[in-house]
This record gives C-alpha cells, sequence and structure tokens, in this order.
C-alpha cells in the first residue's frame, strides 16, 4: 500500500521527530510511505480565522498534490478534521456562491481516503498492536477536533493500551479542551492561559510522567504551560510511543 | 435590573477581569460541571435522543422557512381566541407598544415571569422611564434585580452568586422592594427560598398586569407555552387581570404535536430533570378564567435580517435550554457579563452579532470567544454548528460582506484593528503556496535557533505570558526527509504546484 504523509506545517517546522516516528512506525507495519514536497498546509488557521477565501487555494492544492495516493495519514487530529469535515463544505461555499464546482470536485477524492494515523492504524491496517514498547505512566488527553469532528473515539488509547510496558492512567476532564484554538490563544490570552493551566493541573493530578495526544499544537500549548509553570511532567505525541521500541527506544 | 450592556468593552477585556476573580470562577466552575454532568446522565436515559435531536432542527427549520405564513396563522388563531397581536420591528416600538399597554391598564406596577425578549429590548427601562416599576418574580431575575445586577446565564441568571451573597442582597435590598427579608435570615437554601416566596407572593396578589416571555409559540392553534420550574411564571400568567406576551417571532413551532419533541428536549438540556415542574399553556383569554385581557407583541428586532443569512439563520433554532453555556469552557471561565448581552455563552457569540450588528468592539470581539472546541454543538438539541457560525462571523468581521439591515441588502465594511492581521494572513497564504518558500523560511527559524526568545513582540505576546515556546528543531522535517530519501518519488501526475 502506497501512502502519503501529510505532517502539516507546524509539524514539518517545529516537530520533525513526530514526522520521522510516523515514517518508522508505518514503515515498520509495512506500509510504503511518501512524503510529497509539494505539501505545504491545509488551511486551517486561515479558514478558522475567518480569511475562507484564503483557504480555498490551500485545500485546492491540499488535493492535487495528494491526488494520486491510495491513502494520505496525518498525525493531526485537526488538520484531518479540516480535510474530512470542512473541505466538502469549503466547496459547497463555493458552489452557493455562484463559483462553480472546481473546488467542491477537486476536493472531493481526497475527503474520503485522508486519515489521521490512529485512524488508518486501526480502521485501515486493522491493528491495534503495533509492536510498540515504551515503559513509562502515561495520561491521554483527546483533542477537541479529534474527539468531536472525527470521532476518534478508543482508537488511540486501544493503541496505548497495547504497548508494552505502558501504564495508561485516566485524565480527569478528559474531554475538556485545553485553551489552545490555534488564534484563540492570541486572541483571549487570558482565557486560554486559564484552560491551559486547568489542564496541566489534572494531568499533574494523575501522577503520570508523560501526557499523549494526537495533535502537536495542543501539545504545545500543554507542554507551553507546563513549562512555565514548571511541571515536571513531558508532552509526547501518540506517534513518537507507537513508534517507540525496545530496540529503538524513544528518547527523550 | 439596572445595568445596561451598552459601552462594553471587547471580550478579552471584560475575560480578563472575570478570570481573575477567583470567587466567580469557583461559583461558575461549580455550577457548570454539576449541571454538565446531570444534564449528560439525563440525556443518556433517552434511547431516541439523536432522533429528537433531528426532529427539532427540522421542525424548527420548517417553522423558520415558512415563518411568514406561520406568523399569520398564529395571529388568526390568538385573536380568534379573543387575543390581540402587535407588530414590532425593533425595541423600540415594542417597548412603546407595552408601555402604551399598561398606561391604558391605569396601573403604575407590574410583575413579570422571566422574558429574555424583555431583557434584550430594556424593557423595564422604558417601563421606568414612563413611571412604571417592573417587579421581576423569577427567583434568579429577582436576585439580579435586586443586586442592581445583569444577568449572566440565560436559565440561571444569578448563577454568578453563591448561596452567602444571595442571604446579603436579601437582606440588604428585599425592604426597599417590598417585603423585606425576615430577621436572622440565613444562608441555607430552604430560608433563601421562603423568603422569596413570602416577597413575591405579597406582589403577585396585588398586581393587575402581568409581562411575560414564551418558550414556545404554536401557529395552529395560537397557543403559548411557558415552560418552568418554580411556579413564579404560573402566577404571573394567571392572576393579574391583563398579560402582556412579548415573544421572539423565531419562537413559533406550526403544530401542537411539535411540542412533544421540544418538551421532552427542552428539560432534559437545561435543567437536567425529565420534565420540567410547570408547563402553562394560553391560548388566548377565557371567561372567569385568567386574565381578561391578552395583547401578544411579536418581536422582529433583527431577526428577519438574521433568517436571511444562509449560514447564521441556524442560531434562531436555539430554544434557550442553556446547554451550551454550561459545558462551555470559555463560559466557565469568562462567565456570563463578559459577553456584554442578554445572550451569553455560545449561543450569544453567535446570536448577538447577528442581532446587533458586528460594528461595536464587544460585538466584533465575541465571534472570537470560542476557542472551536466543539462542545457547544454536540449538546445543542437542535443541532446548531455553534462552530461554523463563528467561523462565519469572524469573516464577517475580517472581510466585510454582504449582509441584510432593516431587510435591505448592504455591504459590511471590514472592522478596524484587522489590517495587519489581514495582511499576515495574505503573506503566510503566499508561502504556503511556494513550498520553496516555506522550505527556506523554515531555514532560517532553525538557524535562528538559539535566539529563541522568552518573549515574543506584538500579537505574540499574548502566548509567550504565561507559556514557553517549543525549541526549534535543528532541521525541519522536509529537509530530514530529502537528505534521507532523495529530492522527490512521487508517483507521476503529483506534482501539481496550485495557489
Ligand atoms: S444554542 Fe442550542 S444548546 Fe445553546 S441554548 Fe440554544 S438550543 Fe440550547
Amino acid at each position: 500500500m502506497r501512502v502519503a504523509l501529510f505532517l502539516t506545517c507546524v509539524n514539518d517546522t517545529l516537530f520533525p521527530d513526530t514526522g520521522r516516528a510516523v515514517v518508522k512506525l508505518l514503515t515498520r507495519l509495512g506500509v510504503d510511505v511518501d512524503f510529497p514536497m509539494a505539501q505545504t498546509c491545509c488551511g486551517q488557521a486561515h479558514y478558522n480565522t475567518g480569511y475562507r477565501h484564503q483557504a480555498e487555494p490551500l485545500a485546492r492544492r491540499f488535493s492535487e498534490v495528494f491526488r494520486e495516493y491510495e491513502a494520505v495519514v496525518t498525525p493531526s487530529g485537526s488538520c484531518g478534521a479540516m480535510v474530512r469535515d470542512l473541505y466538502p463544505r469549503l466547496g459547497e461555499r463555493a458552489r452557493t456562491e455562484g463559483r462553480g464546482d472546481i473546488l467542491a470536485t477537486t476536493v472531493a477524492p481526497v475527503v474520503p481516503k485522508t486519515y489521521e494515523l490512529t485512524e488508518f492504524l486501526v480502521d485501515v491496517l486493522g491493528v491495534t498492536d503495533v509492536g510498540a514498547y515504551y515503559p513509562h505512566r502515561v495520561t491521554y488527553h483527546p483533542t477537541c477536533h479529534g474527539l468531536r469532528v472525527l470521532g476518534l473515539g478508543d482508537r488511540p488509547t486501544r493503541l496505548l493500551r497495547a504497548v508494552g510496558g505502558l501504564e495508561l492512567v485516566e485524565l480527569p476532564g478528559a474531554e475538556e479542551c485545553c485553551g489552545f484554538g490555534g488564534t484563540f490563544a492570541v486572541k483571549n490570552p487570558d482565557v486560554s492561559a486559564a484552560m491551559g493551566t486547568d489542564k496541566v493541573r489534572n494531568a499533574e493530578s494523575t501522577g503520570a510522567e508523560v501526557l499523549c495526544a494526537a495533535d502537536n499544537s495542543c501539545l504545545m500549548h500543554i507542554g507551553g504551560t507546563m513549562s512555565r509553570l514548571g511541571v515536571g511532567m513531558r508532552p509526547v505525541h501518540i506517534a513518537e510511543i507507537l513508534a517507540s521500541t525496545e530496540k529503538e527506544p524513544l528518547v527523550v | 435590573m439596572s445595568g445596561t450592556f451598552v459601552g462594553m468593552p471587547a471580550f478579552p477585556e471584560a475575560a480578563h477581569r472575570a478570570v481573575g476573580d477567583r470567587t466567580l470562577r469557583g461559583n461558575l466552575r461549580h455550577a457548570t460541571h454539576t449541571i454538565r454532568a446531570k444534564r449528560a446522565g439525563a440525556v443518556a436515559e433517552l434511547s431516541d435522543w439523536a432522533a429528537l435531536r433531528e426532529a427539532g432542527r427540522q421542525i424548527k427549520d420548517h417553522a423558520l422557512r415558512h415563518l411568514e405564513r406561520c406568523l399569520v396563522q398564529l395571529e388568526d388563531a390568538v385573536t380568534a381566541a379573543g387575543g390581540v397581536v402587535h407588530w414590532a420591528a425593533d425595541a423600540e416600538e415594542a417597548n412603546r407598544i407595552v408601555t402604551g399597554l399598561v398606561k391604558a391598564t391605569g396601573e403604575s406596577e407590574v410583575v413579570k415571569v422571566k422574558s429574555m425578549a424583555t431583557q434584550e429590548i430594556g424593557l423595564n427601562e422604558a417601563l421606568e422611564a414612563a413611571g412604571i416599576r417592573a417587579y421581576e418574580t423569577d427567583l434568579a431575575e429577582l436576585i439580579v434585580q435586586l443586586g442592581k445586577d445583569r444577568p449572566s446565564h440565560i436559565l440561571v441568571p444569578a448563577i454568578h452568586r453563591n448561596r452567602g451573597e444571595i442571604r446579603d442582597i436579601f437582606r440588604s435590598e428585599m425592604g426597599a422592594w417590598g417585603r423585606p427579608a425576615p430577621e436572622g435570615l440565613t444562608d441555607e437554601p430552604a430560608e433563601l427560598a421562603e423568603a422569596s416566596r413570602l416577597h413575591l407572593r405579597e406582589k403577585f396578589l396585588r398586581a393587575k398586569v402581568g409581562i411575560s416571555g414564551a418558550n414556545f409559540m404554536v401557529a395552529e392553534t395560537g397557543t403559548l407555552v411557558v415552560v418552568e420550574s418554580e411556579g413564579n411564571g404560573r402566577m404571573c400568567l394567571t392572576l393579574p387581570e391583563t398579560l402582556i406576551s412579548v415573544v421572539g417571532i423565531e419562537k413559533i413551532v406550526p403544530t401542537w404535536q411539535d411540542l412533544e419533541v421540544f418538551l421532552q428536549t427542552l428539560p432534559r438540556s437545561s435543567t437536567a430533570e425529565r420534565m420540567n415542574p410547570y408547563t402553562s399553556m394560553w391560548t388566548g383569554t377565557t371567561d372567569g378564567d385568567g386574565p381578561d385581557t391578552f395583547h401578544l407583541v411579536l418581536l422582529d428586532n433583527g431577526r428577519t435580517d438574521t433568517l436571511a443569512d444562509p449560514v447564521g439563520r441556524q442560531a434562531l433554532r436555539c430554544i434557550r435550554c442553556s446547554a451550551c453555556l454550561n459545558v462551555c469552557p470559555v463560559y466557565e471561565r469568562a462567565g456570563g457579563h463578559a459577553y456584554g448581552s442578554v445572550y451569553p455563552g455560545p449561543i450569544g457569540a453567535v446570536l448577538t452579532p447577528q442581532l446587533r450588528g458586528v460594528q461595536s468592539p464587544i460585538d466584533a470581539s465575541l465571534p472570537y470567544a470560542s476557542s472551536l472546541c466543539g462542545a457547544c454543538y454536540e449538546v445543542c438539541p437542535v443541532a446548531i454548528d455553534i462552530p461554523e457560525v463563528l467561523v462565519h462571523l469572524r469573516e464577517r468581521v475580517v472581510q466585510g460582506g454582504p449582509v441584510t439591515r432593516d431587510g435591505a441588502k448592504v455591504i459590511l465594511k471590514p472592522a478596524k484593528g484587522h489590517a495587519a492581521e489581514r495582511a499576515a494572513m495574505r503573506a503566510a497564504r503566499w508561502v504556503l503556496g511556494h513550498p520553496g518558500a516555506l522550505r527556506t523560511g523554515q531555514r532560517l527559524a532553525s538557524r535562528a535557533r538559539r535566539y529563541r526568545p522568552r518573549t515574543l513582540p506584538g500579537p505574540g505576546r499574548a502566548w509567550t505570558a504565561s507559556r514557553d515556546l517549543p525549541a526549534l528543531p535543528t532541521e525541519p522535517f522536509r529537509d530530514w526527509w530529502q537528505r534521507t530519501h532523495g529530492e522527490d518519488h512521487r508517483p507521476a501526475g503529483t506534482e501539481g504546484n496550485a495557489g
């Protein structure tokens, strides 16, 4: 199976380790991974800030870059949600605004074959035990778009439970937003910080060493708050845990 | 209610104060978390919740699509049943009508059952200016009124107050409005309830005019419906000689049978009750029973304009259950007052800027008062996609565009203060349309990684005030990929470089 990795612009620039982990993990599972160099960004930041028209060419570019692949895998619940939930709506809006079918027909083929990483593992590859080993106490934060838009459900925690040596502890208030929300963190800094602090305090109460999620943007916000509050926990992307093995452990 | 919302600061500043108020945050956190958990339980009891939610959505959409026909049918039915229907295009007209109706009775005081529509138009202030005193009789509204405060929640307007604060307000204020609080009043809920009962009973028995809102209006029968927990509303609806109901036109449902859906979804969503304790329904007037004069004031006040917007109109489905407030993490921290509107929380953030426009700083800031976490959409019993409307209204703020105002299409200019953001978005879009440029930028950033700042300039400052920035990697992913996998081994035909 030939799949494309859609890493997202944030991961490409700030969290390349996550990308390397996805490549390592998928390759280990026998998947032929490609990284089309023409990829950039799904357009979510533009869309969510109110610049829908600026998001449209990015949606078109995304669709053209990934058109030929059997599947597109992304280690980001929110960018996955952008493609799956919002691309069709962008196409529909363009149509109702009298700008024709081009956007709708361009995005249509990539929408159903774009998967968030844990969805791809569980639903497409049909695995929950990916042969990982990570001997740490971990708590899992289900990020909002993964949880509510993509409906990831228990896929991530099923994958984590199958990891050798990993002790999964429940996060109180897990389903509450961490307060990142893209530009929300800048436009409403006080509320965002209050939400982040509560998330970190809840995570701290679990006694876990690691807070894991399937979205680095949220992890950046939570991790930045942990660092500022002096909480001795590490934010780690789920791909990095799943890529870690006894022979090649994740070094952090 | 003495405070008004005019001249409110924008949401972020108002929220800043609320976030720093420990008592307020404690009160809100406790109240919202309790009701949130209860609601989830009450909803989980029904196996057909998803179907009820979909039915509610469809009924409301149908009514809105045929609004004009439904309203005319309602008017005919109310008139036939002995009521009088008035149409009010805006707040001023509605206030003029109601004030005139009260004056015509010769009375100078009225009792009110909680009505958001009358708060929206500032009716109490208008009545006061005309020498008429309005007494709120819903317990929470009473607390707000006695405390010279503003409501901060749709269903529990005094949610921001704790028991101790309520006791203090009762003790110091009740005497000035009527029967004083009993001697030695404590903060026990039963004692507080008894104090309000005694205070209010005096008003109910004296009042000749009642003013109400309504949760629903049934077009086919001309019936109005009020759903409540305390029974104070029922007193207002039945004891006075004259009843004046002020209702937003979107509260209409086509048929009596439609109520079956909402009388299940509303109480479970709002108070987590299987059924609300009091459901009052009235159709016109009945000889020898209840008020002998009934007026219905149908309020537009921006609703038809909202209806003209294909994305935003879904906000008019709202049945004011307040589930979205209770589940919203932003509301929980910022409190209802920060929204500067009688409609706070997620629904307020989408309804208010549509009813009032996005010109003032507070209205322009409301579409951003959300992290788009989607919890509001998930709980909404009529499936209003609040995140979708929020983003739609952000577009209106930053880009302007066509809207309907007083029935006419106008083109809005972008709100002030977004020029730098717009330029940044355009620049980012250009970079993201050119992978080579993106790569150059990434490399420059990687090279400057030693200079990772602790405080960012400009809008970034807000980020670094409470969080540390991540360390920049030595090498962006695409450089690593190229180093280890070679330039390009895409399948043929994927060189697309659109945008
Ligand atoms: S928007 Fe939905 S959840 Fe919020 S108050 Fe209205 S009906 Fe209830």
